[in-house]
């Protein structure tokens, strides 16, 4: 265990820490899959609002999606410019 | 991966950096400029031209989005949305032929959040005056005040995050992509790189084509939405 200094271990911290920050991806996944579903729902019963229902469920997608790219920007902060180093 | 690379400092100021973002946004704008020139080159009153038809589709098109969003009270907003539109698509498609995407730098998506968080505030100041803006942060409940405090910083963070981080990880995962399937093909000694060649191709279509519209497209959306809904309604 001689030879690990203290950059070396925040290297590694930082590998598990962005791998645990990808686990916000699971949220919009669920979230987003939910939303999709609900349109298909939608356009099914009404096939004429296909074009308001698309647009909705973009924008609702976008919205869902915002904590997961949070948990990814955190995720290749800390890989590629690691403000802690 | 790394940031914008810096091609000469401006020695005013304490040295102000000239960087690849900065380059390659005027080069889309470049671009956008002789686009624009091109489709609108000797217009006529009966177009018969193709390049004129295709302008007019286009303005009917945003204008129509801008109307069934925002409300007819706001159409002085069409040529801004096309603007962003049109520079957040082509700024993002850059990454295509070879260039950094100017989109993949955080200081380009902050400063359109930052417009549309100008105009978020512009319109309400301007439609409620000075009292009903002040009255519209102590909405629904006057316990909701902090809340809606933090919500001035967050929404353009959130917007600019959310554009930045979609091009940023499209970018990353193209990257992580390419160095594999070289490491594959040299693996297996391919003569030719044909796996680093045609595969990341069609998953390019996917993450800078696809994404690059879908984020541009939502962009826009969001401003619009966010404009309108602090002002007063059509109907009222």
């Amino acid at each position: 265990m001689n030879g690990i200094t203290g950059p070396d271990l925040i290297r590694a911290a930082s590998a598990i820490g962005a791998g645990l920050a990808l686990i916000a991806g699971i949220g919009p996944g669920i979230g987003e899959g939910y939303a999709a579903g609900k349109a298909v729902e939608a356009i099914g019963r009404q096939p004429e609002s296909s074009g308001a229902v698309t647009k909705t469920l973009l924008i609702g997608c976008a919205m869902a999606e915002t904590t997961g790219i949070y948990g990814l920007f955190i995720g290749l902060a800390l890989l590629f410019f690691n403000p802690l180093l | 991966m790394e940031g914008p690379r810096i091609y000469f400092t401006i020695p005013i100021f304490g040295g102000i950096n000239v960087n690849e973002t900065e380059v390659n946004l005027l080069i889309v704008t470049l671009l956008l400029l002789v686009v624009s020139l091109i489709l609108t080159h000797k217009m006529e009153k009966i177009p018969r031209k193709k390049t004129q038809l295709l302008a007019e589709k286009i303005v009917i098109t945003i204008d129509n989005l801008v109307e069934s969003t925002m409300g007819k009270r706001y159409m002085a907003f069409a040529p801004y949305m096309m603007t962003l539109f049109a520079s957040s698509v082509f700024g993002s498609l850059i990454s295509l032929v070879g260039l950094r995407s100017t989109t993949q730098d955080f200081n380009t998506t902050l400063c359109w959040a930052l417009v549309t968080a100008f105009f978020i505030h512009y319109i309400g100041f301007k439609s409620s005056g000075f009292k009903g803006y002040l009255h519209s942060f102590a909405e629904p409940i006057a316990v909701m005040t902090p809340i809606n405090m933090i919500g001035i910083v967050t929404t353009p963070m959130s917007m600019a995050l959310r554009h930045f981080g979609n091009v940023l990880g499209g970018s990353a995962i193209m990257t992580l992509l390419y160095s594999a399937f070289a490491g594959v093909s040299s693996m297996i000694h391919l003569p030719i790189p044909a796996l680093q060649v045609g595969v990341p191709a069609i998953l390019s279509l996917y993450f800078d084509f696809f994404g690059g519209c879908m984020q541009a497209f939502i962009f826009c959306m969001l401003t619009m939405v966010y404009i309108s809904n602090v002002g007063p309604s059509d109907d009222s």
